[in-house]
């Protein structure tokens, strides 16, 4: 009696587990979504989050035809939480594609487990140089831009505008060393200062009068996040906007206006889109993002909605099959839809070739704030690292 | 570097230092009187500033505001106290750090709960708004010098409650011995309850100033308990003229080594290297400042006496 209610136990277990893999095996592609969700910098992962899923809707759910999962996970910008979600994200949920991080410090992190682990990884947001030269992968693709190259449009402005002695204002980490070394690359004029502040600082005055008491014709600054709301804040009280212009990379943007308000219009920074760019991609986009989360989209929700456009045309390409990787890989690089911010196509690096803007930063009738474009600063622009990139056979 | 860059940045040293100060101060009379080392003061600064903006944006008055944010705080700070902190009183300083510092994880992400992860924008009362021309193409915001003046108020009113009422007395004996002021009859348990009530409250108050001019946002009170810490340790525990001192000291040392660090070391070295150890040295100085204190007198500048 025993035998025969232990077999049956078994049998129905048996018979359970297999309906449950059953499930798994339903033809659906899967996605996994790493983003920063929680402290400060919440409001960029859920940006992303939401442009990802604002796509996938309208796709009606699907991705090149087949059901699409979308798991959406928090990196809570800790590189080793990051890690351990993205190894669940393989192991457990069998993610075929890994999108995200916000931050190039959780990139660093997951860039190599995620790809061990046979998925396809596209970067939304975070683009640093370290995957952009020798160590490129196949199976890597950034849908954002190179960090540098939103640097180097500001440099260009200045150099442009003819300005012979600008003020550099970073924080003490490598991204704001990075965006000062960007920033020197077209600017041939000289740099009065460079001037690093702690990571999180949130005071300005003492900076803000250095840069008044050197009077350069301009400055440039890296700040983002809250520092970035507090500099902005600051400069304009202490009058500074009409004197020194304000040339910003990452500062002044969707996800940071709605705290800087007023005083942060008419600054300038540089990107490779703005909300109210005028193609009907675009337009669609921003009205339909408005109408469901009910904010201004910034570059990390459009990014985002990219990535999940670019992953439909690369799975229509192959038919839907995701388990031909390479095959995978080569129909993602042809970059084959309408991005929302023009023209659009993979370096041999995997990260992209396009235009970028000076953008300034404007009132809407609504009352809402947003970037503009002022004018174009390069078209067709790769980074500087893509030449060392092999292509791998 | 001109004399007047100089005067400025003095002048900016001594906002940071008192601004400093307004968060010290409770700080170091919990500790001080009650021996209690209170790592949640870094948020209930925040709870503060999240209490302010919140009344700022329901009255539309900055002033109404800021008379609402303050019973918010002595209630959230009273709260704390009879659900957490009281239990710690008699426990070791380390079960009081591991106590303390949940209650930081819980309220940062509490606050997010409720008000997002987004930083807030608190106006600056419209009659503080001008700005005085300092120097010539920089504007001092007439707030700043409002700050000014309500951490030099407190300073007054904390030391005229310490050192002549009666409250202020029992205070003073409650910090040199809780156990002869209870056998004296006075009911040491309430007076804790009110010291720490009043540390919440002061807390409260710099966050609801420090409101307009720096963001919201969650974990905001991190960083500056670290340097309300080094405030106190370096004023002496439990003494508010030591951390009036004490904040402005650090104050100064800190904004004027920023600024002037580079041009200091450009007296000797080539002037890529003076900029890049500046660079280094600046957010140093005062650690150093404080571990030279800590040599020469451990105690702190301005000891309570026990």
């Amino acid at each position: 009696m025993t035998e025969t209610r232990r077999s049956v136990a078994l049998a129905l277990g048996l018979g359970l587990v297999a309906t449950t893999a059953f499930a798994q095996s339903a033809d659906k592609v899967r996605i996994g979504l790493i983003q920063t969700l929680s402290g400060p910098a919440a409001t960029l992962g859920q940006q992303a989050r939401d442009g990802f899923n604002l796509a996938v809707k309208e796709l009606g759910g699907k991705l090149g035809g087949r059901d699409a999962e979308v798991i959406v996970v928090d990196d809570e910008l800790k590189p080793d939480i990051a890690v351990t979600k993205v190894k669940g994200l393989l192991d457990r949920d069998k993610v075929d594609f890994v999108v995200g991080p916000i931050f190039s410090n959780v990139l660093l992190a997951i860039h190599k487990p995620a790809l061990d682990g046979g998925a396809i990884l596209i970067s939304a947001n975070a683009g640093p140089s370290s995957y952009a030269g020798k160590e490129c992968h196949p199976n890597f693709f950034v849908t954002s831009y190179q960090n540098d190259q939103v640097h180097e449009v500001l440099g260009k402005v200045a150099q442009n505008r003819g300005y012979k002695k600008v003020y550099l204002l970073a924080p003490n980490y490598q991204a704001g060393r990075d965006s000062m070394a960007g920033f020197k690359r077209h600017f041939k004029g000289e740099v009065v200062e460079e001037s690093y502040v702690p990571l999180n600082n949130l005071d300005f005055q003492s900076e803000l009068a250095k840069i008044a008491a050197a009077q350069p014709e301009a400055l440039f600054t890296f700040m983002p996040g809250g520092m970035g709301v507090n500099l902005v804040r600051q400069y304009r009280q202490a009058g500074l906007v009409e004197r020194v212009p304000f040339l910003s990379a990452f500062t002044v943007d969707e996800s940071t206006l709605p705290a800087q308000q007023d005083a942060a219009v008419g600054l300038l920074g540089g990107m490779t889109w703005a909300p109210n760019m005028d193609n009907p991609v675009n337009k669609a986009f921003v009205a339909a993002f408005e109408k469901e989360f009910g904010y201004v989209p910034g570059s990390y929700a459009m990014q985002a909605y990219d990535t999940a456009k670019l992953i439909d045309s690369g799975l229509k390409a192959t038919g839907g099959n995701t388990a031909d990787k390479k095959a995978l890989s080569a129909a993602i690089r042809k970059a084959d839809f309408k991005s929302a911010r023009g023209p659009f196509k993979f370096n041999a690096n995997g990260y992209p070739i396009q235009d970028f803007y000076l953008v300034k930063v404007a009132k809407r009738p609504d009352g809402k704030f947003q970037t503009e474009i002022v004018e174009k600063v390069f078209e067709n622009y790769g980074d500087v690292y893509s030449k060392d990139c092999k292509p791998a056979s | 570097m001109s004399a007047t860059l100089l005067l400025v940045q003095t002048l900016n040293g001594l906002q940071f230092g008192i601004i400093l100060f307004l968060i010290a101060a409770g700080l170091t009379l919990v500790f001080g009187v009650m021996d209690f080392i209170n790592l949640a003061h870094g948020v209930q600064y925040m709870v503060g500033a999240y209490f302010a903006a919140a009344f700022v944006a329901w009255t539309g008055s900055f002033a109404a505001g800021l008379a609402l944010a303050l019973p918010a705080a002595l209630a959230f700070g009273l709260l704390l106290e009879v659900v957490v902190f009281r239990h710690l009183y008699d426990r070791d300083h380390l079960d009081q750090v591991l106590a303390t510092f949940g209650i930081i994880l819980f309220l940062n992400q509490g606050v997010k709960a409720v008000w997002g992860a987004a930083p807030l924008l608190v106006p600056i009362p419209p009659a503080l708004s001008g700005s005085i021309e300092l120097m010539s193409g920089l504007l001092y915001p007439v707030y700043r010098l409002a700050i000014i003046a309500a951490g030099l108020a407190v300073g007054g009113l904390l030391y005229v409650l310490v050192h002549h009422t009666r409250a202020g007395m029992l205070v003073r004996a409650g910090a040199t011995n809780a156990a002869m002021v209870s056998a004296l009859g006075v009911d040491i348990r309430r007076l804790f309850m009110v010291v720490f009530g009043f540390g919440a409250m002061l807390a409260g108050f710099a966050g609801a100033m420090v409101a307009p001019i720096l963001s919201v946002e969650p974990g905001m009170g991190d960083n500056i308990l670290i340097l309300a810490f080094v405030v106190i340790v370096i004023g002496g525990i439990g003494s508010i003229r030591g951390a009036f001192l004490a904040a402005l000291l650090i104050g100064l040392v800190d904004t004027l080594g920023r600024s002037f660090a580079s041009n200091i070391l450009r007296l000797v070295l080539d002037p890529s290297m003076a900029s890049q150890t500046g660079r280094a040295i600046a957010p140093m100085l005062i650690y150093i400042l404080m571990a030279a204190v800590l040599f020469f007198r451990p105690t702190g500048l301005f000891p309570v006496k026990r």
